[in-house]
């Protein structure tokens, strides 16, 4: 008896798990949206640890960006210190919630990625490290949509130890 | 042990500007020291600004933030005299927080 209760209780944990596992998968659409909203607090690990600037885009937000002159750098021509190279940017687009820096010859190319919430305003001024001559890639998310600004930032000394 | 984070939020009627300071190595993992040992990644990976309860902004960094990082940002709805409380947490799980004055 008490073998057919267990397997009972059993049966009825499993069924429950299936239909969680189930929700989950209902939507493969939704699939990555929860983890996005719950990356609105969490630290996104992963993207931090992508090497290329694309790949770190695509853990960080799911989706491509695509160039708009509304996103405004200021990053200087020449670096003399690779150690600190300040960066900062500005837009006008509406809604922006997320800021994000990025550097493509970085051993990792994510630098820091930063929420906008609403009454917040769409500009960030910080100072990041680069390891060599590269790219300075800016990702804007705004609307739901992503948008870059690109400059190439010379380094005459790499912060990263190079 | 004074704090490692430096704030300066001004009020300007409408909008708060704010410029933090904060005292951290900001390893990458990626550089050697003077031996030729690795030293390993110890940087700070969240920075968060929180006024009235709510967020106002937040900071994830990676190892590719310069040293003693610096940020500024701007938000509205605050005002001269409020309170604005800053915590980072590093990827040793070291944690410090301070609140700053909105002058």
């Amino acid at each position: 008896m008490t073998d057919v209760g267990f397997s009972a209780t059993r049966r009825l944990i499993l069924q429950g798990a299936g239909a969680v596992a189930l929700l989950g998968l209902g939507h493969p659409l939704f699939g990555l949206t929860p983890a996005l909203a719950a990356a609105n607090d969490k630290y996104p690990e992963a993207a931090f640890k992508a090497k290329s600037e694309a790949d770190a885009i695509k853990a960080l937000y799911g989706k491509t960006a695509e160039p708009s002159d509304k996103v405004k750098m200021d990053a200087p021509e020449i670096a003399e210190n690779g150690a600190v190279v300040p960066i900062s940017v500005t837009t006008t687009l509406a809604d922006v919630t997320s800021i994000s820096f990025l550097v493509s010859e970085n051993p990792v190319a994510l630098v820091a990625s930063y929420k906008i919430p609403a009454g917040t305003l769409p500009s960030v001024a910080n100072r990041i490290k680069m390891a060599r001559t590269s790219n300075v890639i800016v990702v804007v998310e705004a609307g739901g949509k992503l948008y870059s600004a690109n400059k190439e930032v010379k380094v005459t000394v790499g912060g990263c130890g190079g | 042990m004074a704090s490692t984070i430096r704030v300066r939020a001004t009020s300007s009627g409408e909008t708060t500007e704010v410029q933090a300071l904060i005292q951290h190595p900001m390893d990458s993992g990626f550089v050697k020291d003077a031996k030729g040992e690795i030293i390993p990644p110890h940087f700070i990976q969240q920075l968060t600004f929180e006024y009235d309860g709510k967020n106002v902004f937040t900071a994830d960094w990676g190892g590719g933030v310069s040293k003693d990082p610096y940020v500024k940002f701007v938000f509205k709805g605050a005002k001269k005299g409020d309170e604005l409380k800053i915590s980072w947490v590093d990827n040793k799980g070291a944690t410090d927080t301070t609140t700053a004055k909105i002058q």
